[in-house]
């Protein structure tokens, strides 16, 4: 009941944001976009919509992780935490109290940039619905990442490590721009070691029809998702102390 | 009926003593205000009263339940209202109200009902409606008291509630203060000692962490020898130098 209110609250507080909505939402349909035209004008396959979609998606993804930092960032250094500090609240509701109504705006996000990528030519079967379902534990991801940057950093901060470092971590060792092959090395070795690369495969993994390739990928998808949660919880509760 | 009871409450940070083996008895229905110059150690003893910190030494009582052992006891029945104006600023009025109700467990039948009533007994009913950041300072005040007791709490503090406020908003929440008194137990801390005068069966006076003295104004100007308040502060609270 606790948990649901704070969620009730924090839904209201994004949907009157709609700025951030819209730009979230609407991000990866432009790039998509982008790189179809791209993609029309070169003789070489580049950024193929089946094997693109689920990059771009995965990418979108990391502005959610920025909004959902900012939220739980600004909330940090208003007075309105000093009196929810007080409350009942423990630091497990406030980490599920703003993941809940942050899951289904990311859930929208991939849906969106799946719907245009149909427009683009993505052809519509159960792979396509499966990928949507396999790349939901890397909203997860994002949203846990984005609370525990926010649980760590003001509101400046969280722009600068989620906006531009995240972002960037995210398009250059997921693997969605290019065969991380191509580079090899070091720089492959330590994006395996990440969660974005294996959050794309899984989901293309699930486009193209190979299904046991899906969960090893996915297991690091959500070891990652659970381990940044668990990590967020117990930052936020060293953080309800300090803060007041 | 002891409604706070402290044992050598005490804070350090660092090198700097903030609360010094704090003693003090507080009865339940009681106003109590406590005062003091800035630093005098106010506001670090209601959030340790309220359990927003820790004590770094000795322990309270709250209603029965120790704060350093029970705190999640403590704040199921007390609220705070911040020194700051603490509401949801894109929540209207109303669903601040249901928005607090919620976090204290109550279902969404009864948070509607409990907000009903604190809209008709604050006189919120005009702006139910309106965002909370729309609304003067002396309204947000006043929504941001009826927000600290819509969990009907058994203990109310409030920090600074007229601070920054214009003399007729102060007035009508000493109104609304006054009303209060006799139902729970209120701490109160200010600046104002026109306002603990008005307001408090009993004031505390702190200076350098320490509780110089404890009494109604008439005791205490009797125990300095002055006679009025502000004189009978001053001589306690400068007792041993004014500690800047």
């Amino acid at each position: 009941m606790r948990t649901l209110a704070f969620a009730l609250r924090n839904t209201k507080e994004i949907i009157r944001d709609r700025l951030n909505l819209i730009f979230g939402i609407g991000f990866p349909v432009a790039i998509l976009l982008l790189l179809t035209a791209i993609q029309a004008n070169v003789p070489v396959e580049l950024f193929v919509i089946d094997h693109l979609t689920p990059g771009v998606a995965v990418f979108g993804l990391s502005f959610v992780a920025l909004f959902s930092g900012l939220l739980i960032a600004k909330d940090r250094s208003s007075s309105l935490m000093l009196r929810l500090f007080t409350s009942p609240l423990t630091s497990r509701d406030f980490i599920f109290g703003y993941t809940l109504p942050l899951f289904p705006m990311a859930a929208l996000q991939i849906i969106f940039c799946f719907a245009f990528a149909v427009i683009l030519g993505l052809k519509v079967n159960l792979n396509t619905l499966l990928s949507i379902v396999v790349l939901l534990p890397a909203a997860l991801l994002f949203i846990s990442i984005g609370l525990l940057c926010g649980s760590i950093f003001d509101e400046k901060q969280v722009g600068g490590i989620c906006g531009a470092l995240l972002t960037n971590l995210s398009a250059w060792l997921s693997g969605t721009w290019f065969d991380l092959d191509l580079v090899g090395g070091a720089f492959k070795k330590v994006a395996e070691l990440l969660p974005f690369k294996h959050a794309v495969d899984a989901g293309r993994a699930a486009m193209s029809g190979a299904y046991q390739n899906i969960m090893p990928h996915l297991w690091w998808v959500i070891g990652y998702a659970v381990a940044m949660t668990i990590i967020a919880i117990l930052v936020f509760t060293k953080k309800m102390s300090s803060d007041a | 009926m002891i409604a706070i009871q402290t044992k050598n409450l005490t804070k350090t940070y660092k090198n700097k003593t903030a609360v010094n083996a704090l003693n003090l008895s507080i009865n339940q229905g009681e106003l109590f205000a406590l005062l003091g110059v800035n630093g005098a150690g106010k506001t670090t003893t209601i959030k340790m009263l309220s359990c927003l910190i820790k004590p770094t030494s000795g322990d309270a009582e709250v209603l029965g339940h120790s704060i350093n052992k029970e705190p999640f006891a403590v704040k199921q029945q007390i609220n705070v209202s911040p020194q700051e104006t603490a509401v949801a600023p894109n929540l209207s009025v109303r669903e601040n109200l249901e928005f607090i109700a919620g976090i204290y467990g109550n279902d969404r039948k009864t948070s509607i009902e409990k907000a009903n009533k604190m809209i008709a007994s604050f006189g919120l009913s005009g702006i139910e409606k309106d965002k909370a950041k729309t609304l003067s300072g002396g309204w947000q005040r006043r929504l941001s008291i009826a927000m600290a007791l819509i969990s009907e709490p058994k203990m109310l503090f409030l920090d600074e509630p007229t601070l920054g406020l214009d003399v007729i908003a102060r007035r009508e929440l000493w109104q609304v203060i006054e009303g209060l008194k006799g139902k729970i137990t209120i701490i109160l801390t200010t600046h104002y000692l026109e306002e603990a005068v008005a307001l408090s069966d009993r004031i505390g006076i702190m200076a350098r962490g320490e509780l110089k003295a404890a009494g109604t104004a008439d005791e205490l100007m009797k125990q300095a020898g002055m006679d009025n308040f502000e004189d009978a502060f001053i001589k306690i609270a400068g007792e041993g130098g004014s500690g800047v």
